[in-house]
């Protein structure tokens, strides 16, 4: 039996600054995981994979990454996105020193 | 300390022209990523989990102090004010924009500076000794061969698409501090019947399937080396499994074929080769031996630093753990600690970097290291001028007395940086030191190499440290699991594993019970950690590691 399709997010880093960046309903790209779109479906999101990966100007490496319905939008599942949206452990550097923290 | 030449200069300034252009062409749209990805990374820019990496060789971990200068300079302009020594003598920067690449080249070019061969297939910077030239137990020193080496490898035609990337290390000591025993090659200098000539050693590495190196040749005249070297490469490229990256090593060439057949195979094809050398590259050794001739040491009293010995406990513990003996009477090599408790193993600030230069230029002779083990060397200060570069070090937080004691922990970046990364590493080896600082134990437990790496490539030698640490993913949340009794030195050895990992929040109280077992068990205060596992074995240890860990699951 074929595995059931779990949320998405599409993830990528952005081109020139290697931030950690999120596909948005709007074909734009946010650096907030929670202003991400979540993908419930899995057709839809090897579509959306296509439209985002057309943006080659603006990011490189694009891909599905798991996630949840959170109450404030999507969360990560696994603890590496959950890194990759926070910033490193050590200093409050990349995200952490760009955005005030959020909930 | 060796200048590059002219036509080094123009080679290295041709190549940064060529990226800069490479880099408009990416941001322009005119090359796609696929096509652009090899060649940054052939400029040693790596894409990471949160930004780019650039890697920069620190060629036999040896700089002078307008390079290190310029260090501080590229952190504080282009990167956040810091810089990461690792375990390959590279410095790497965490955070450059794609845009300012270029422009960091072009300023390490000014300092005879580069990032080429850092990354791909070829062969890596070539490591030494950081005592080089310094070490009391030296038969020569090293780097004017890894200097040799670095020169015909670079841009070498027939190794810029091996099947995998390649690394040499040389020691000119009996006492190995260049872990030459977990490297592709691994060079010694020896002297046999007053001639200096090379033992190699072939096929260590760690990794996915961490082996140690074995003697290929006992002994390799000078005059034969590079033909030797290039014939041992040679058949590498053309035996190495292209096929399957898991095996592409020469690690594993080596354990296919046996070493008997490689050193058939090499031995032939040396008979062929050796008459091409027609002996410019022995003409070109001993100019390069001549740039590093040593400095002239100078005769002083010593006594400012005994008085402080005897008045400044502080002082007293600092130089009794991090100084090493030097070869010339009155001198002695300072290991500069990047590992102040609960700092980053191996980061430095463009500040602490520029201090470091100041020292080296104020008290010792112009020169610095890079140590495998991520700490910054002063190889030759003279005892007088120690008190005074204690007092500096300590006001900028570079004064830990800590060298080859459990807070010296070794830690790859792991998943806080790292892109191929199954766990992070930097807050284990923070929560370690932080532990023991606060247990006020670790000058009791003595020397101790603990060794952290984010996944099974190894970058953190977890496999040859005495307490070995290797960050995984077990379903979906890290896991750690532990090996002991390995060492990276002349004794080379490989850990054994403990049995399952541990949580991320039971590493520290694990690590914690295995050396209070060792405090229990140790015949002394002088048996060493590693020779007291070595006298016992894993069980106390196990025992201790894994009874209170059911202890508490039953609670
Ligand atoms: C963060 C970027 C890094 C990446 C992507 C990376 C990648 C890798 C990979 C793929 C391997 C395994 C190669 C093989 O066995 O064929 C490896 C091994 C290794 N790397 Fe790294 N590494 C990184 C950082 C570092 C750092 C920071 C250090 C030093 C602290 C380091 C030092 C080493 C060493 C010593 C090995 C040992 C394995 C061996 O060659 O036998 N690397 N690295
Ligand atoms: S050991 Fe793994 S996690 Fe650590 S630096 Fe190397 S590749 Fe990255």
């Amino acid at each position: 039996m074929p595995k059931a399709f779990t949320p998405k997010v599409i993830t990528a880093n952005a081109l020139i600054e290697g931030d950690v960046v999120y596909f948005t309903e709007a074909d734009d790209w946010t650096r907030h995981l929670a202003q991400a779109e979540l993908l419930t479906d899995e057709a839809d999101a090897q579509l959306r994979l296509l439209t985002a990966e057309a943006q080659a100007d603006k990011v490189v490496g694009v891909y599905l990454a798991d996630a949840r319905a959170g109450e404030n939008g999507p969360e990560p599942t696994h603890f590496r996105e959950d890194f990759r949206r926070r910033g490193p452990s050590n200093y409050a550097h990349g995200k952490q020193e760009h955005h005030a923290p959020r909930p | 300390m060796y200048d590059y030449t002219d036509f080094d200069a123009a080679f290295v300034a041709e190549r940064n022209r060529q990226f800069r252009a490479q880099v408009e062409r990416r941001i322009d749209g005119s090359l796609t990523e696929d096509e652009f990805k090899p060649l940054r990374l052939m400029n040693g820019l790596y894409l990471q989990l949160h930004a780019y990496m650039l890697r920069v060789a620190i060629p036999y971990g040896t700089l002078n102090s307008r390079q290190m200068r310029q260090l501080a300079y590229l952190a504080e302009r282009w990167d956040k004010g810091y810089g990461h020594f690792t375990t390959r003598q590279n410095i790497q920067y965490n955070w450059p924009r794609l845009r300012d690449v270029p422009d960091m080249l072009d300023a390490l070019a000014e300092v005879g500076m580069h990032a080429i061969q850092t990354s791909g297939n070829t062969i890596r910077n070539v490591t030494a000794d950081h005592f080089a030239g310094a070490a009391a137990d030296e038969v020569a020193d090293p780097r004017p061969v890894a200097e040799l080496l670095r020169q015909w490898s670079t841009d070498h035609p027939e190794f810029q698409f091996l099947p995998r990337k390649f690394k040499i290390a040389v020691t000119g000591s009996e006492t190995d501090r260049a872990v030459i025993k977990a490297h592709d090659i691994g060079l010694q200098v020896v002297e046999r019947a007053g001639q200096i000539g090379y033992r190699v050693l072939v096929g260590g590495g760690l990794g996915r399937t961490p082996m140690i190196g074995k003697v290929l040749n006992d002994f390799v005249r000078q005059e034969d080396l590079l033909p030797y070297i290039e014939s041992v490469v040679s058949v590498w490229n053309l035996l190495g499994r292209r096929d399957n990256k898991f095996k592409s090593r020469i690690k594993i060439t080596v354990h296919e074929h046996g070493i008997e057949e490689i050193s058939r195979r090499v031995d032939a094809h040396f008979a062929r080769i050796r008459p091409t050398f027609s002996g410019i590259d022995t003409a070109l050794f001993e100019r390069i031996k001549a740039a590093f001739a040593p400095p002239a040491f100078r005769e002083a009293s010593t006594g400012v630093f005994e008085t402080a010995r005897r008045t400044d406990p502080i002082f007293r513990a600092w130089s009794d753990t991090n100084l090493a003996p030097h070869r010339a009477p009155g001198y002695a090599i300072v290991q500069i600690s990047l590992k102040a408790h609960g700092a980053t193993p191996g980061d430095a600030t463009a500040e602490q970097m520029r201090v470091m230069a100041d020292l080296a230029e104020r008290y010792g002779h112009d020169e610095l290291r890079i140590s495998h083990e991520q700490n910054v060397i002063l190889p030759h200060v003279h005892k007088s001028d120690l008190p005074a570069i204690h007092a500096s070090l300590k006001k900028h937080g570079l004064a830990t007395a800590n060298i080859g004691l459990v807070s010296d922990i070794i830690a790859c970046p792991g998943m806080d940086y790292c892109a191929l990364a199954t766990a992070r590493s930097i807050p284990v080896a923070q929560g370690i030191a932080t532990r023991f600082e606060e247990l006020k134990l670790e000058h009791d437990v003595g020397p101790l190499k603990i060794k952290i790496s984010g996944c099974i490539n190894a970058c953190g030698h977890h496999h040859v440290g005495h307490i070995g640490i290797l960050g995984l993913d077990r379903a979906g949340v890290e896991n750690y699991q532990i090996t002991l009794g390995g060492s990276g030195a002349e004794d080379a050895t490989l850990g054994d594993r403990t049995g399952p990992g541990f949580a991320y929040d039971e590493i520290v109280p694990a690590i914690e019970r295995i050396i209070r077992a060792y405090l229990a068990h140790r015949e002394s205060r002088d048996e060493t950690f590693l020779e007291a596992y070595r006298r016992l074995g894993l069980a106390p240890f196990k025992a201790a590691l894994y009874e209170e860990a059911q202890v508490h699951a039953a609670e």
